[in-house]
């Protein structure tokens, strides 16, 4: 298992989690992200699913890759991709089939989610098997962290409660919390992701976007002869 | 006729796929810089929606859905298991042909559109739009008025989002905030400005 662990394996496996985050830096997979985080029961599912659909899809796409004609390829992974999310939407429809209906159709979208297809694009078409399987692991733990603090937000303010245990007692039965209801309505998933990204950039502040246009103070000094 | 005005109306507004599923996130915050491309990118998924829609419709109430086979002497069969790979597999290949279609027949509708149609295929306003006909079990007339509908309501969407977008260049935001942050805090503006719309019935 050590020699399993070298550096570049760290390196693939811890970077998605902050340094390079899918969602907050790569800009890939935000729909899931904002629409399941309203529990964290169901996020938890959701992010167990995406990651281990990535790293299946990763391992088998690396496992072919010399095989695949450039020409079909994206036909090529979405079938190996689409076969994995059925597996995945029977797996929960048997053994956790409430969750399955509160996720409705967003274990299917796991099919166009952005991260499997580009992890798949990006570098298991590049890289073995084995690094794929982690790099797909690690790009669904990036994934998963910030889907679940998302959903800790949201199930913490909106229902006083976590993962159905209850956390501030509410005022209608006797507590002193006051439910906030936007946070369980889909603008508050976009604003906690909007602040959430401001936090990720003020800390790694090389995450920044180059400044496309940059606000001039006017200086009066300058515009002479209007005195 | 009139249920069909409701789902319609439900479809572009109240149950919008950019602003309350959050479906084609990741192009509606890519795509949306300029005014021009985004209603391109809107009118393609727009089109896009209207044909697919309806197709996964015939495709999964003939051959997937349970006892679907009876029309050809094959009783007790459900594949509906395998809607998700035959919508997706729909899906890319009818954006395959309408790309050889439009590139043949109307070159300027290429030019204007053909950026576009690779993007279509993994975005998952499409396949959500699919899903969702399946999920609700719509007939084939609902699908068509829920496939232009839905398509409609993400074209809205992202094209209000490129008109703010570009007005933003002009104002002095947070240097973290800047970029993909400010954006998605715009959207949830929007998205709480969309939901007015909710409640509503006709």
């Amino acid at each position: 298992m050590n020699e399993l662990l070298n550096d570049e394996t760290k390196k693939v496996l811890v970077e998605p989690l902050v340094e390079n985050n899918p969602i907050t830096l790569q800009v890939l997979g935000i729909c899931s992200a904002l629409a399941v985080t309203s529990q964290m029961s169901t996020s938890l599912i959701m992010a167990l699913a995406l990651t281990m659909v990535t790293a299946f899809s990763s391992a088998a796409i690396a496992a072919i890759r010399n095989h695949i004609p450039s020409s079909i390829r994206i036909i090529v992974q979405m079938t190996i991709i689409a076969s994995l999310v059925i597996v995945v939407d029977q797996l929960l429809k048997a053994f956790a089939y409430d969750i399955s209906k509160q996720l409705s159709v967003f274990v299917g979208l796991i099919i166009t989610n952005c991260i499997v297809m580009g992890r798949a694009e990006a570098y298991a078409m590049k890289n073995p098997p084995l690094e794929s399987f982690i790099d797909g692991i690690g790009n669904g733990l990036g994934y998963s962290v910030i889907l679940i603090v998302v959903a800790f937000f949201r199930e913490v303010f909106g229902s006083g409660k976590l993962l159905g245990f209850e956390v501030f007692h509410l005022t209608k039965d006797g507590g002193w919390y006051d439910p906030n209801g936007l946070m369980l309505l889909p603008p508050s998933a976009f604003f906690i992701i909007g602040l959430l990204i401001w936090v990720v950039r003020e800390w790694k502040p090389k995450q920044r976007e180059a400044i496309e246009f940059k606000i001039m103070s006017i200086s009066h000094g300058e515009q002479g002869g209007h005195h | 006729m009139e249920a069909y005005i409701s789902l319609f109306v439900k479809a572009v507004f109240i149950e919008n796929l950019a602003l309350s599923f959050f479906l084609g996130m990741c192009t509606f915050i890519a795509v949306s810089k300029k005014v021009s491309t985004a209603m391109g990118l809107g009118i393609a998924v727009m089109v896009v929606q209207a044909i697919t829609v309806p197709a996964n419709n015939l495709v999964y109430h003939t051959l997937l859905k349970e006892d679907a086979l009876s029309w050809l002497g094959i009783k007790g069969v459900d594949l509906s298991f395998l809607a998700l790979l035959a919508c997706i597999g729909m899906i890319a290949a009818l954006v395959q042909i309408l790309e050889m279609i439009l590139d043949k027949s109307f070159p300027a509708l290429y030019q204007a559109l053909g950026i576009f149609l690779p993007l279509i295929t993994v975005n998952c306003a499409i396949l959500g739009g699919s899903l969702f006909m399946i999920e609700r079990d719509y007939n084939f007339g609902e699908s068509v008025t829920y496939g232009v509908g839905s398509g409609l309501g993400w074209a809205l969407a992202i094209t209000l989002m490129a008109g703010v977008r570009e007005k933003l260049k002009y104002s002095d935001i947070p240097v973290g905030l800047q970029g993909l942050g400010i954006t998605f805090i715009t959207a949830g503006l929007m998205s709480l400005g969309f939901m007015a719309f909710s409640g509503i019935q006709l």
